[in-house]
């Protein structure tokens, strides 16, 4: 089995707060791996480290076997690394199928694909195919500044899978969303994962949905790793459950 | 607007006005070529300012700079830049037919190429700069652009330069002057329509909402401001180029890069006409451009009061401009939609593959 994204000695300092501190992380190509911890433990601080939102003070962190700690986010992205938001981000003024024929993937640009007309061929047909998916696919000529936060939330999802991405990072998909939404939600991460083959790393706060989702879990507090296993492991490990899970 | 039909006669309205306007009002030929001028103003600027967001207060550089390089690049093709200039029109020099023309249409080629270049060399140093500190900074480089060249002997400095006198009569030079601003019109208005309509007005609209989900989505960010601006800056060099030689004489101050008229009306139009639509500044322009002239012609000394006014109510209560708010109050109209009742519920392309 080989890691797709391999975390080794990853230091980040924000003035005095340590918010990582000596973190090494694999992610297997092709699974599902989860990031818990309580708040403010530096789970979206190593995602930033990741996706190359800012310099890491030490450490390495591999992409495919190849060293991307000194590249910056949209060179990262063209590598077919994405993240998405914590705070939903998306083209707010423009509608969803613009919003999904923005996201098409930037690796390879020429002048023919830079200058393409829209709304044809084969990029508005998995835009459209891709919106189904979430089921948003009744609501795309709506602005999606418009659209509900969970419906946002969707359409950011697709946008990135839009983007044919190798590795998605997902930073708590399911927060804000209605519980009876998240299970068609994590139906459709493990459906992107199978199907689609791409590797997830999900930062998530519902047990449930991790616990449910992932291969392999790593617990993060005080900036530092506290444990990676299965999730069997992870909801037993007594270190875990002092620092997070608390007792049940 | 949207539909077909409605731009069809929208364009046939505004091409018949272009062709019978000059013919019906001979006396207003230039104010009518003004006109055009203020339309590409307007549409080129919103290219960064309503598209991509980027509210840039300079680019009325690139129309001195086109002007000055079309100046330049006439002359220098027969006498000596400097010599010609230290004369300050002193020496009547003669061109003759063909020499002027080819000197023109060398330098109206030229002046677009050369503001594109300037354009993607200022954009390399502010396109770091977002929001106020990327107006500021802008306004920054056409102030500094005019000081330049007044302090530039070999193009006259301060004393400006006399441009070539075009050939034939009077009236003849202003339908000529006329037909080149109304024909950039609508060359740029065509072009920036289809640039909307692909992938690279959607870069531009997704900058606009959000640059960091841009970058973070791999979009070459800086390649699509750059290309942007240098499009906005080919057809104001061009501008400035025609608007040099059809006043005939061109300074730094109040000619090349009149920052605070052509410079502020550019932006006040597109921003009165709602930015970020292809009709929008066209809209904007044409107002303002004819409230401006009745206001001097009907209420002198209140004219700037009247100007000021329109600016006011436009920010306060219209920040979407004229076609901004028309679009808020029926969206139908312009075919954007509201709500998704009766749609079909699966794709075209997944309904074939099911078949």
């Amino acid at each position: 089995m080989t890691n797709i994204i391999e975390v080794r000695g990853v230091s980040k300092a924000y003035g005095g707060v340590h918010a990582n501190t000596d973190i090494s992380i694999d992610v297997p190509a092709g699974k599902i791996t989860g990031l818990i911890g309580p708040n403010g433990s530096g789970k979206t601080t190593l995602f930033n480290s990741i996706v190359g939102y800012h310099p890491i003070d030490t450490g390495s962190i591999k992409f495919e076997g190849r060293e991307i700690s000194r590249l910056r986010v949209p060179q990262i992205a063209r590598l077919g690394m994405l993240r998405t938001f914590q705070q939903t981000r998306i083209y707010s003024k423009m509608n969803c199928l613009d919003n999904m024929q923005i996201s098409v993937s930037h690796r390879e640009e020429s002048l023919g694909s830079m200058f393409a007309l829209r709304d044809r061929g084969e990029i508005i047909d998995r835009a459209e195919r891709l919106l189904e998916f979430v089921g948003l696919y009744a609501k795309r000529r709506l602005i999606s500044g418009d659209l509900s936060f969970g419906q946002q939330k969707l359409l950011e999802f697709a946008m990135a899978l839009m983007n044919q991405p190798k590795v998605l990072l997902l930073d708590e998909p399911t927060a804000g969303i209605n519980p009876t939404l998240i299970n068609g939600l994590i139906d459709r991460l493990k459906r992107a994962n199978q199907e689609l083959g791409v590797t997830l790393f999900v930062i998530e706060h519902n047990m449930r949905v991790i616990m449910n989702l992932a291969e392999q879990i790593s617990c993060l507090a005080h900036g530092q790793l506290l444990a990676t296993g299965s999730p069997d492991e992870i909801q037993n490990d007594q270190r875990v459950i002092d620092a997070y899970l608390g007792a049940h | 607007m949207t539909s077909a039909r409605t731009d069809g006669v929208i364009y046939a309205g505004l091409i018949a006005f272009g062709i019978v306007g000059p013919l019906l009002f001979p006396g207003y030929t230039n104010q009518i070529a003004i006109m055009w001028l203020m339309v590409l103003m307007a549409s080129t600027w919103d290219v960064m300012g309503g598209q991509t967001g980027y509210n840039s207060l300079g680019n009325i550089a690139f129309f001195g700079i086109g002007m000055y390089a079309s100046a330049v690049v006439q002359i220098a093709l027969f006498y000596d830049v400097g010599e010609y200039t230290a004369a300050f029109g002193a020496i009547k020099v003669e061109f003759t037919d063909a020499q002027y023309f080819t000197g023109l249409a060398l330098g109206l080629g030229l002046a677009g190429v050369i503001a594109a270049i300037v354009s993607v060399l200022v954009g390399l140093c502010v396109f770091g700069l977002r929001g106020p500190y990327f107006a500021i900074g802008t306004l920054g480089v056409a102030v500094a652009m005019a000081e330049l060249i007044s302090g530039w002997n070999y193009v006259g400095g301060g004393g400006g330069i006399s441009m070539p006198v075009f050939p034939g009569e009077a009236g003849a030079s202003s339908l000529a002057f006329y037909a080149m601003f109304f024909v950039l019109a609508i060359v740029a208005h065509l072009f920036l329509r289809w640039l909307y309509s692909t992938q690279f007005g959607l870069a531009l609209n997704a900058i606009r909402d959000d640059e960091d989900k841009a970058e973070a989505m791999g979009l070459h960010t800086l390649r699509y401001k750059l290309i942007a601006w240098a499009i906005a800056a080919f057809f104001m060099g061009i501008a400035g180029a025609v608007f040099g030689n059809m006043i005939g004489f061109i300074e730094p101050l109040e000619v090349a890069f009149p920052t605070t008229t052509f410079g502020i009306f550019m932006v006040a139009m597109a921003l009165l006409g709602g930015k970020g639509t292809l009709w929008g500044p066209v809209l904007g322009a044409i107002l303002f451009h004819v409230v401006k002239e009745l206001t001097w012609t009907y209420l002198l000394d209140w004219q700037w009061v009247a100007l000021g006014a329109i600016i006011v109510v436009n920010i306060v209560y219209f920040q979407q401009g004229i076609l901004g708010w028309a679009q808020d109050r029926w969206p139908a109209a312009f075919g954007l939609k509201v709500d998704e009742g009766g749609d079909d519920a699966t794709p075209a392309g997944a309904r074939e593959a099911a078949e």
